[in-house]
């Protein structure tokens, strides 16, 4: 490589850091600015003592759970019988998939509200439980291109159909091929996915806004509207736990090496 | 009725008809090889039997009890594939007792029978490691294990030497086959591998084109093929146009010999097939015919040296054992070779 290249890519590189690291610095230094003249952690106190962050905190937290048990129970069957018996259907399924990337949330948030309102003939808005179980359908709908790639990139590291056969000819159903063969063996994937979906819920607002629900996002953006340094801090936590979530991606996919056979 | 019965089995996958009217009796303890070139329906029928596959015409039964139908999980089959297909995410134990677990077998019972089968394919001591720390023949052996655990009625093995080299495919081959008599499992062998079916089969089916070309034993297969594509796919062949002399006597002529056949010929000319082993360096007691030619290559092989020759306008080849007192031929040497008309293979 010439020199001329390599101080160009450092060059791109710095560019690129200080263009992503400069406004987070700038957000996080003034988070720190609650007391006049010196830094301290006083906007963070304040956002974590606060009642509502702890509430909407935990409910977003239980939002995620419940989305990513829904979409495990959703994806990781699909994509292995996609795999396994309709590798036919499979740019199919991925356009579906696709399909949250560019239909806005508002459109899908819209269309629950027209279909399952009080007067409809599943009317899941009229109640608590409904409406949270509509919000963690929707949550899975957002995540479902993360989740499918996610899970198909794990069974794309196995051999699905002969280890399929091979607990087949030992006896075993379908349940027990998904409960004990395959999900087992795409775990790190399954995971990966499941981080990108926290982090998903944890931040979302329009769903939870419009189905008016005491989530994260819609708490993140009145605490905007309304204080100074209380939202700096708040999107320096989010960050943080998206952040985290990413982390734990890196360190799961470290599990999976120990999957891989030699001849 | 034999232990494992197939009749008029028949696949198609669309237009293309990949087993045609195949039919075959196993009987109980029977070790059959289904041997033949890529493509020729041999794994197919396997996985018929295993249940991964419907049959498109025919019939499945083992024991009596048709399993056209049943799922593979119902059927009581040992599978070993050729790429071990061992479960990553568990051990070696766990593997072997899987099938074991499915069944509800007790705890007890099912360690005591991994350990059995452990100690039946040699690795005693490695029921606590995971595949990737295996080699491809110890993780070949677990899946036979594996395969062997819950006491199946027919054992399929999908070419489960082809993944490994071949010190550790002949080692294992021999293995497979003494566990095999030792257990008197009905086994089912899909190989393309000639050598490896001709070593440890009861029985050869040599497939071809989806239909069963010639069923035999490894000698009569090896000694009698009953077809050209048999005669040519395994082993190696020369072949001879001989003349017809008298056709109702069967006398045909062959380079300077004339001898006779059994039974009667028609046409002009017969094609005529012997192995290299068939034919011997100068005149042997015996041989009633003989060719002369002309050495054109010399392969020491160690204990055996193969001459290809040319005689009557055709390449020979040929087998001798090594002397240390007899060296091989010089290139470009006139030589006579000689066979007995009974070795000679009559091609259809």
């Amino acid at each position: 490589m010439s020199l001329f290249a390599r101080i160009t890519g450092w060059v791109v590189l710095i560019f690129g850091l200080l263009y992503f690291f400069i406004p987070l610095a700038g957000l996080t230094e003034f988070s720190l600015k609650a007391r006049r003249g010196v830094y301290s952690l006083d906007a963070y106190a304040k956002v974590i003592n606060d009642p509502e962050f702890q509430a909407t905190f935990s409910f977003s937290v239980m939002m995620a759970l419940a989305t990513i048990a829904i979409g495990v129970l959703l994806v990781v069957p699909t994509a292995f019988w996609v795999r396994l018996k309709m590798p036919w259907a499979r740019p199919y399924v991925e356009f579906v998939t696709l399909l949250p990337l560019v239909i806005p949330a508002i459109v899908i948030v819209f269309g629950y509200i027209r279909l399952y309102n009080t007067s409809s003939f599943l009317p899941l808005t009229g109640s608590v439980f409904g409406t949270n179980l509509l919000l963690a359908f929707g949550y899975t709908t957002l995540a479902l291109p993360y989740m499918y790639r996610a899970v198909d990139t794990g069974l794309r590291t196995i051999d699905v159909g002969t280890l399929t056969e091979a607990a087949q000819s030992l006896g075993a159903g379908w349940v027990t091929i998904l409960g004990r063969v395959i999900l087992p063996n795409v775990i790190p994937a399954v995971l990966s996915g499941a981080f990108l979906t926290f982090a998903i819920v944890i931040g979302e607002f329009t769903l939870a806004a419009l189905l008016d629900r005491p989530a994260f996002g819609p708490y993140l953006q009145r605490i905007g509207a309304n204080k100074p340094y209380e939202p700096f801090a708040l999107s320096v936590i989010a960050f943080g736990i998206t952040w985290a979530c990413m982390g734990l991606i890196q360190l799961v996919t470290r599990f999976s090496k120990h999957t891989k056979a030699r001849g | 009725m034999a232990f494992l019965d197939i009749s008029h089995l028949e696949k198609s996958f669309g237009t293309n008809r990949v087993v045609k009217d195949f039919s075959l009796g196993i009987d109980k303890g029977e070790f059959i090889s289904l041997l033949g070139p890529s493509g020729c329906g041999k794994t197919t029928v396997l996985r018929m039997v295993a249940g991964f596959e419907d049959p498109s015409l025919g019939a499945i039964r083992i024991g009596g009890v048709d399993m056209v139908g049943k799922r593979p999980n119902q059927r009581n089959i040992g599978m070993v594939f050729q790429a071990y297909a061992l479960f990553p995410n568990l051990t070696v134990a766990e593997n072997v007792g899987f099938g074991l677990k499915i069944k509800g077998v007790a705890r007890a019972e099912r360690e005591a029978r991994v350990a059995e089968m452990l100690a039946l394919i040699g690795l005693p001591d490695l029921g606590g490691r995971y595949p990737f720390q295996l080699s491809g023949g110890q993780q070949q052996r677990v899946a036979l294990a594996r395969a062997l655990a819950p006491k199946p009625q027919v054992l399929l093995l999908d070419e489960p030497l082809s993944a490994l080299d071949a010190k550790v495919r002949v080692s294992l081959r021999n293995e497979i086959r003494a566990i095999q008599r030792e257990l008197g499992i009905t086994t089912i062998f899909v190989t393309h591998d000639q050598e490896e079916a001709l070593s440890i089969s009861d029985r050869i089916v040599v497939m071809n084109g989806g239909i069963a070309d010639q069923v035999g034993t490894p000698f009569e297969i090896y000694n009698r093929p009953t077809t050209r594509f048999v005669a040519n796919f395994v082993g190696q062949l020369n072949i001879f146009r001989a003349d017809v002399e008298v056709a109702s006597e069967g006398r045909l002529r062959l380079g300077e010999t004339s001898f006779f056949l059994d039974g009667p010929v028609s046409g002009s000319s017969v094609d005529l097939a012997a192995r290299p082993e068939a034919i011997s360096l100068g005149r042997s007691a015996g041989a009633d015919v003989v060719l002369p030619a002309v050495i054109r290559e010399v392969h020491f092989l160690g204990s055996v040296i193969r001459l290809t020759a040319e005689a009557g306008g055709s390449r020979v080849a040929l087998d001798t054992f090594n002397r240390p007192d007899m060296p091989p031929p010089a290139l470009g040497a006139a030589v006579e070779l000689s066979l007995s008309s009974r070795d000679l293979i009559r091609l259809g």
